[in-house]
């Protein structure tokens, strides 16, 4: 789909770039200054990370955890990237 | 007893004045007495952008202060008798303003009209918290752009904890206007669409206003461009955002302009 807009228009489409950037930003932002209990997004993402890291080497900047904010409910999304292969052997030996 | 609306946005260069200005004499166009406040003090501009810069006597903070009688700081405007303006202080800095001052002068046009529109100046400093301070409802102005969005993301939250009505447990009635909105680059994905915006600000949609010259020509006049050029394409875009403030529901259309095919042409070399 990206292809072929960016064959039509002969650039590639900038709106669902930004859209994706608002949305990573504001749901960092929300939890500090918006309705949601204070720095909680925050509190979430370090704890989160320390449980993980115990078992598997992580990027700290590859943890990301997001509020998207809905009229009735909202919807807590963590997203964890993991890298393949080292991890993995550091797991077996670990047992 | 009026309904208090504040314009705001966080971002400045949005639209507030603008559409502050269109807003009221729509709402005035539609037989309702409207009042527009300007907040932005120190650097007053909802004056000059309705016309009315050289009958500025008294202003906002004369009214805060004591030193001018409400009466004598309203201004009628000279095309429609129902609305009316509070100029900004041009002199005086922001602290002037003070949240019992702006209490009483609201009060005080509560009994005599049905509308006050109190025009926010960008940020989300002491004149923004002001403006904001004792609305019932809030008309959010966003550019489809990263920054704009961003920063109407934050004024929504503020306004959802600092106003008197969220700090009584009520919550501030928010309508989200997006200006400048451009459908055909939208749909090309070169611009934030209305989908996009409202699935990011979740707020309820009050308009769309799309690019025009039609909006600079007006300030250029000192008109509202609901009154300067009442069928083009942003006059009718206000004219039924007012329709949705007043409780009508009016189906939700991006108004195009209507250009001939040399115009056409012509843009398309400018562009």
């Amino acid at each position: 789909m990206m292809n072929l807009l960016r064959l039509i228009g002969g650039r590639s489409a900038s709106a669902p770039v930004a859209r994706e950037r608002l949305q990573i930003l504001l749901a960092h932002e929300r939890g500090v200054g918006g309705s949601a209990a204070p720095e909680l997004l925050e509190l979430l993402r370090s704890e989160i990370l320390a449980v993980v890291s115990k078992h598997v080497d992580l990027d700290p900047e590859k943890v990301v955890v997001k509020m998207d904010r809905g009229k009735f409910v909202s919807m807590l999304e963590v997203d964890i990237e993991v890298p393949n292969g080292m991890e993995r052997s550091k797991m077996v030996a670990a047992r | 007893m009026a309904k208090v609306l504040v314009v705001t946005s966080g971002k400045g260069g949005v639209g507030k004045t603008t559409s502050t200005a269109a807003l009221g004499a729509a709402l005035a166009q539609a037989g309702q007495s409207v009042v527009v406040i300007d907040f932005d003090v120190g650097l007053r501009n909802l004056d000059l952008v309705m016309g009315a810069e050289r009958r500025v006597v008294f202003d906002l903070i004369n009214v805060v202060q004591g030193v001018a009688k409400l009466s004598q700081a309203l201004i009628r405007d000279k095309r429609l008798e129902n609305l009316w303006l509070i100029p900004a202080s041009q002199t005086r800095d922001k602290d002037a303003l003070t949240d019992e001052g702006v209490r009483r002068v609201i009060n005080e046009l509560r009994s005599k009209f049905d509308w006050i529109l109190c025009d926010s100046p960008a940020g989300i400093e002491r004149g923004a918290t002001l403006a904001m301070r004792y609305a019932d409802e809030a008309v959010i102005v966003t550019n489809p752009e990263v920054s704009s969005v961003r920063d109407s993301d934050r004024i929504i939250g503020m306004l959802d904890s600092k106003t008197a009505k969220a700090e009584r447990g009520e919550r501030v009635e928010k309508h989200l206007l997006v200006t400048r909105y451009d459908a055909a680059r939208a749909s090309r994905g070169e611009m934030l669409s209305i989908d996009d915006i409202l699935e990011i600000l979740a707020t309820p949609l009050l308009g769309i206003i799309p690019e025009s010259q039609d909006v600079l020509r007006a300030s250029n006049v000192g008109c509202p461009v609901t009154l300067n050029s009442t069928n083009s394409a942003p006059s009718r875009a206000y004219m039924d955002a007012v329709r949705r403030l007043m409780g009508e529901t009016v189906p939700m259309t991006v108004p195009v302009e209507r250009k001939g095919l040399m115009n056409r042409l012509l843009r398309r070399r400018a562009a």
